[in-house]
């Protein structure tokens, strides 16, 4: 069973290589039974990989396999290999079973789309590239994984290239994780020469041998890992490009902007942990970074009126909550909470791809409205969606994970005060922007003619996700009521165990906190956008209020940061420069002959007795120097 | 024999076309499409042959020697070893593409066309095998001057200046090097009492630190030139965007080559101390050009000016790679080269097509095409791709390796180098968003490409994409020609203790085991 | 050896007609003149070698004078030839109209 491993990203490229070279030749219906076709084959394969790894696992839980050697030269030997362990297990099958369903989806949400091939190959090979992603055995076939997906995100956000803003948004997006992706580049080096390798579960093994806990070098790695985390995981400062990359489809934002490519730093972080520990500066700083990205993102989220950015800063700030559990060291809590997370945020785009469809492409919230009663389906796998994103307690998963991470925050050995409350702030602020969407995009009036309902193959992968959403949550129960920890029992042959501080208050204080901020936030949505609306405009009034407003609305103005401190200094100096002013020296070198020569010409000017005056002269100088000398 | 042969049928292909090309206009292009073929075939199956094995031994794979001109020492000496093996493979791969290419874009003199043609590959083939400085710096005049009737005769508007520019830098600057090897020459002569120019004789030369630098800077100024690096680099844009496309596609894919290939032949075996003296000089060279060129290029709104500029790019990592002086960085360079010679002329023969259906390089004319030209759009997808070092694409596991060992050398620069990357992406992405995406602009009727478009980028995507997954085949024909790098940088090191500084006294010359002429087979 | 005057009388004698030929190349205008001018020069020179193979019983001085006189005959009669033509094709000979061949 465990050879099969290659077959799970080959069936994704196997179907991107036939779309690709042939996909213009044919009806929309093989394309789409090929695109999604794929995936499942995909997902199935990793099912039954999974039931065998549960039910008789591998000697330390890791399943190896060596395809062919990439290249090598003297001792850097990099592979083609993968590596099947439990950690990347779980991403294997968020990406093949999510990815299936949003294969499906995506056969009715496209149907009419004329580039249908196009769309299902890059979505296979986004497949295939975040498979390699999580099964590589050494980072740099991570890495092609790593920019593969990037590739796969550009193509993707960029799909409707014929719009200009699409393309800018392609580009935001690829440049600004490259960003990362070049510091994680410089990571790779580093490793190189101080593990001599770089296979992942060497340098995991040797780190505690070769570095003492808190040496530069081992810190430096780790920060250079965290910059390539951050790039592509959507996080301070590198955030910025995610919401603009809803430009793309909605199946795509669910698969590769909320589901498993922004993840992909979460992964890393989680795959490197070892590093990460004996590198603790580090480690606070992925965990401050996490809290101010929920935190920051929170607030952005709370002012969008686009449906689709509302998501994309719920994605950023829940991303953070990852990244705040990993600085904690409760890696399964992060990992735990990305799973529960690709259920309910994919399932929240889908749905939110099905309104806008309905709706004449529709993306202001503001204009969709009572749409209760006139699409239930979509209403109640959103409402189940959104309850799991705003935490409601008992009922939903994301209450499960999102718990777990705010009791780290206070009880976990690295947690505190502080990002314990701001993480409690962010719970408010993310129940808060949910109910505000669903009181606006369902309750209230209809604005917008609904001129299609989505059909079955749309609305299935909604009630299957549904479900996820809804009981995934079940397997890791608080330590307080059940106590069940299929989950991290799981992982943690991978990763180790959280350590926890010593005052240790009752678990259920921090959940009884929790569930108040969850409801206060509710509270205040419904408060300001169902009960009393008149308070909204009372606050536009005020220059300070609609400042904070603005603030927030354009994300916290990185952009226009960026674009002042990077874009405009580049653009300026590539521009004056664009004639080279090298070229100009020598075109000035040439130029001067030109001039030396046309002034020299002018003694030659045809009349002999001006040559014989100058034989005389000359013939007159050299005899006095002659005579002189 | 196969040396002297692979020579000469391009020459004797060259002068058939251009007779017939004075009765017929087809004939000459099917003359040079067979005629490159057969080479490209007899070099693949020499290949072929010989891998793996011959490729683990230190001997020359083949050589062909022969006296010229005895009085002067110098002889008809080629040989080839890996890397030789690889850049003549490269060189008759894009000969074949060079002609497919000017298929229906050369409209007239086709016979003159096809000769020039061919006679540039000829030279550039003499270049990668010479292993007599004469005789090289022969060859280094023969594609030169072909090079400029190609420019001058075939090229777009403003193609007599380009042309000019190209010839002088390149004629100047070789004229250097032509002196250098004469120093060489002399003081190999005086130590010796034996004048020649052969290649193994003047590696074993002692020369004093002080010539050492003078005479390598004098082999530099001309390998530089063509590489090219800033800032002796601005015949490059010049000449890439004024020549015909299969000009383009040679002088990118082959000219550019053969600066790397002196400095690797010739510059290092023969001056290593100088060489790794002023390493840290060239590397920063090397980032300077990285970085110059990216940003340059970004801001064309010239197509073929702007793939130019990222050409200057590209060899910045080929300078920061030689120079740092390890095997990863080495095999990196070999891998650029040839990586950079696909991507890029594949760049340059999309940038052909569009003006072939468009008649222009503006990109603010350009826009939207993919829309009417999907198949290019996705092939232009996976070269910029390429060029930007996207992993799964030959050029990644080049500028990888190169930056992994130049790191080991000098870890600011590299960091710097790896900058590169970041703008290599800006660049990259400009070319799509500016000629494939956005709206369409209206042009009539515009066809997608036809099936000999195809083949051609076709190949160039299947060779980019198998580099990038399955490179060790290269690695282990260049393993060797390393390995021998690596052994002069070394032996050198070792005796850098000053002898005596007189020149005219006989020195003991570092004794490097002079590799027996075995296999003469004439 | 003894001379009825001094070599350096007519050495003198010599440089007077050189400068003479000189002035006579730069101030005429006409090309004809130009010529005889420039043969006065060379029986300058010429004058100046006899006197100068008087001087030292030397034989050389006669030898380059005849070898001047053989120069000058070849000289002027290209010259003529050349004057002629360029009176055929410019009907002048006046210098300041002759300046075509200018950089």
């Amino acid at each position: 069973m465990s050879n099969l491993i290659w077959l799970i990203p080959a069936f994704p490229l196997l179907g991107f290589l036939i779309l690709f070279l042939f996909g213009m030749n044919l009806q929309k219906t093989i394309i789409a039974i090929i695109g999604a076709g794929s995936i499942c084959l995909s997902a199935i394969i990793t099912l039954l990989i999974g039931f065998n790894f549960l039910s008789n696992p591998p000697e330390n839980h890791v399943i190896t396999q060596t395809l062919w050697t990439w290249f090598e030269i003297g001792n850097f030997k990099p592979q083609i290999s993968f590596l099947l362990d439990p950690l990347s297990l779980v991403f294997i099958f968020v990406i093949t079973f999510i990815g299936a369903l949003i294969h499906i989806y995506s056969a009715g949400f496209m149907a009419d789309d004329k580039d249908y091939s196009r769309f299902f190959a890059s979505m296979n090979l986004f497949v295939f590239s975040m498979l390699m992603l999580v099964l590589a055995d050494n980072l740099l076939l991570l890495y092609l994984g790593w920019e593969g997906v990037g590739l796969c995100s550009y193509l993707l956000i960029g799909f409707w290239y014929e719009n200009p803003q699409n393309g800018y948004a392609a580009r935001k997006a690829f440049i600004m994780t490259r960003v990362g992706d070049t510091a994680m580049a410089i990571a790779l080096f580093l490793i190189f020469y101080q593990f001599g390798t770089l296979l992942i579960p060497e340098i995991l093994n040797n780190a505690q041998q070769i570095f003492q806990s808190g040496d530069q070098k081992i810190t430096l790695i780790a920060f250079l890992l965290l910059a390539g985390g951050i790039g592509k995981s959507a996080q301070i400062p590198l955030q910025n490009w995610l919401p603009d990359a809803m430009a793309g489809p909605s199946p795509v934002s669910a698969l590769i902007h909320a589901a498993t490519m922004v993840t992909a730093g979460v992964y890393l972080i989680a795959r490197m942990h070892v590093l990460f520990e004996l590198a603790p500066l580090a480690q606070m700083t992925v965990a401050i970074i996490g809290a101010a990205t929920l935190l920051i993102a929170g607030f952005s989220a709370f002012t969008q009126y686009d449906i689709k950015r509302v998501l994309a800063y719920s994605t950023i700030s829940q991303i953070g909550y990852m990244f705040l559990a990993l600085g904690l060291g409760a890696w399964t809590a992060a990992i735990f909470h990305f799973m529960i997370h690709a259920f309910f945020k994919a399932l929240l785009f889908l749905a939110a791809g099905a309104i806008i469809e309905s709706l004449h492409h529709e993306h202001n919230m503001f204009k969709m409205g009572g749409l209760k009663n006139k699409m239930p389906v979509i209403f109640w796998t959103f409402l189940i969606a959104s309850g799991s994103l705003a935490a409601l307690p008992l009922v939903s998963s994301g209450f499960y994970s999102k718990d777990l991470i705010l009791w780290y925050a206070w009880s976990a050995d690295k947690g505190n005060p502080p990002l314990y409350f701001v993480a409690l702030l962010g719970a408010f602020l993310t129940a808060a922007y949910t109910c505000r969407m669903m009181l606006v995009t369902f309750w209230g009036d209809s604005k917008t003619e609904i001129s299609h309902m989505p059909g079955k193959l749309m609305t299935i992968p909604l009630l299957v996700l549904a479900f996820f959403s809804l009981f995934a949550g079940f397997i890791e129960l608080p330590h307080n009521f059940g106590h069940l920890t299929l989950f991290s029992d799981f992982l943690n042959p991978v990763l180790p165990e959280t350590v926890l501080g010593n005052e240790s208050k009752p678990e259920w204080i921090f959940q009884l906190f929790a569930a108040v901020a969850t409801f206060a936030g509710i509270y205040l949505s419904y408060l300001l956008y169902y009960q009393n609306k008149k308070i909204i405009s009372r606050f536009k009034q005020s220059a300070i209020a609609n400042g904070v407003y603005q603030l927030w609305f354009s994300g916290w103005g990185f952009d226009s940061l960026y674009n002042a401190v990077f874009v405009k200094p580049f653009t300026y100096l590539s521009h004056i420069n664009k004639n080279d002013f090298i070229d100009k020296i020598y075109s000035g070198i040439s130029g001067f002959t030109v001039k030396l020569y046309r002034s020299l010409s002018y003694t030659q000017n045809g009349s002999i007795r001006w040559y014989a005056l100058g034989i005389l002269v000359g013939a007159i100088i050299i005899l006095t120097l002659q005579i002189v000398l | 024999m196969i040396l002297i042969w692979l020579i000469g049928i391009l020459m004797f292909g060259g002068l058939l076309a251009w007779l017939i090309g004075r009765w017929n206009r087809a004939f000459p292009r099917w003359i040079s499409l067979y005629t490159v073929s057969a080479g490209f075939l007899a070099v693949i199956s020499f290949w072929i042959d010989h891998y793996p094995f011959a490729f683990r031994s230190n001997n020359w794979l083949e050589q062909f020697h022969t006296e010229w001109i005895p009085i002067f020492g110098i002889s008809f000496h080629l040989a080839i070893d890996g890397l030789s093996l690889l850049m003549l493979s490269l060189t008759f791969f894009l000969g074949i593409l060079a002609v497919l290419t000017s298929w229906t874009d050369v409209k007239y003199q086709v016979g003159f066309y096809h000769f020039n043609l061919l006679w540039i590959l000829a030279g550039i083939c003499g270049v990668f095998m010479a292993m007599d400085l004469f005789l090289f710096y022969f060859f280094w005049e023969i594609m030169l001057i072909p090079m400029y009737f190609l420019i001058g005769i075939w090229g777009s508007e403003n193609r007599v200046y380009a042309a000019y520019k190209f010839f002088i830098f390149t004629q100047a600057s070789g004229l250097i090097m032509f002196l250098a090897i004469l120093g060489l020459y002399f003081i190999h002569g005086q130590n010796n009492g034996s004048y020649t120019f052969n290649y193994f004789e003047l590696i074993g030369t002692y020369i004093p630190a002080k010539i050492q630098t003078i005479l390598m800077f004098g082999f530099m100024i001309a390998f530089v030139v063509k590489l090219p690096i800033v800032p002796f680099h601005s015949w490059l844009p010049d000449a890439h965007s004024e020549a015909p496309t299969a000009g383009s596609l040679i002088l990118a894919g082959l000219l550019l080559k053969t600066g790397a290939y002196g400095i690797l032949r010739f510059v290092i075996p023969l001056f290593p101390m100088a060489a790794k003296e002023y390493g840290p000089l060239f590397m920063l060279l090397g980032v300077v050009g990285i970085i110059y060129g990216a940003v340059l290029a970004y801001s064309q709104s010239d197509l073929k000016r702007l793939v130019a500029y990222t050409s200057v790019s590209h060899m910045g990592f080929v300078m920061l790679g030689i120079f740092a002086f390890n095997t990863l960085a080495f095999q990196g360079v070999i891998m650029q080269l040839l990586t950079h010679a696909v991507s890029t002329g594949a760049l340059f023969i999309l940038a052909g097509m569009i003006k072939e259906r468009i008649h222009t390089r503006n990109l603010d004319q350009m826009g939207g095409l993919w829309t009417k030209m999907p198949r290019m759009g996705a092939m232009a997808m996976i070269f910029a791709m390429a060029s930007l070092g996207l992993p799964g694409l030959g050029n990644f596991i080049a500028e990888f390796l190169i930056l992994l060992g130049a790191f080991k050398a000098n870890i600011w620069l590299t960091v710097v180098a790896t900058l590169g990357l970041i703008f290599s992406a800006v660049y990259s992405l400009r070319i799509m968003k500016r000629v494939f995406l956005g709206s369409k602009i209206n042009h009539q009727k515009i066809k997608d490409l036809n099936w000999r478009e195809m083949t051609i980028m076709g190949s160039l995507a299947i060779l980019i994409i198998w580099l990038g997954f399955f490179p060790q085949v290269i690695f282990k024909t260049a393993e060797v020609s390393i390995n021998k790098l690596q052994y002069y940088l070394s032996v050198k090191k070792m005796d850098k203790t000053p002898q005596t500084s007189s020149l005219k006294t006989k020195h003991e010359t570092i004794s490097i085991k002079k590799k027996p002429i075995k296999n003469v087979r004439k | 050896m003894n001379l009825p005057v001094s070599a350096e009388t007519i050495m003198l004698f010599a440089a007077v007609i050189l400068v003479l030929g000189i002035i006579g190349v730069i101030i005429r205008k006409n090309i004809i003149f130009m010529l005889l001018s420039v043969e006065i020069m060379l029986n300058a020179a010429g004058l100046a070698f006899i006197v100068a193979g008087a001087k030292w019983a030397q034989p050389d001085g006669q030898i380059m004078f005849i070898f001047i006189l053989a120069m000058a005959a070849a000289e002027v009669s290209i010259g003529l030839a050349l004057i002629l033509q360029v009176y055929h094709q410019h009907k002048s000979l006046n210098i300041n109209n002759l300046r075509e061949m200018n950089g």
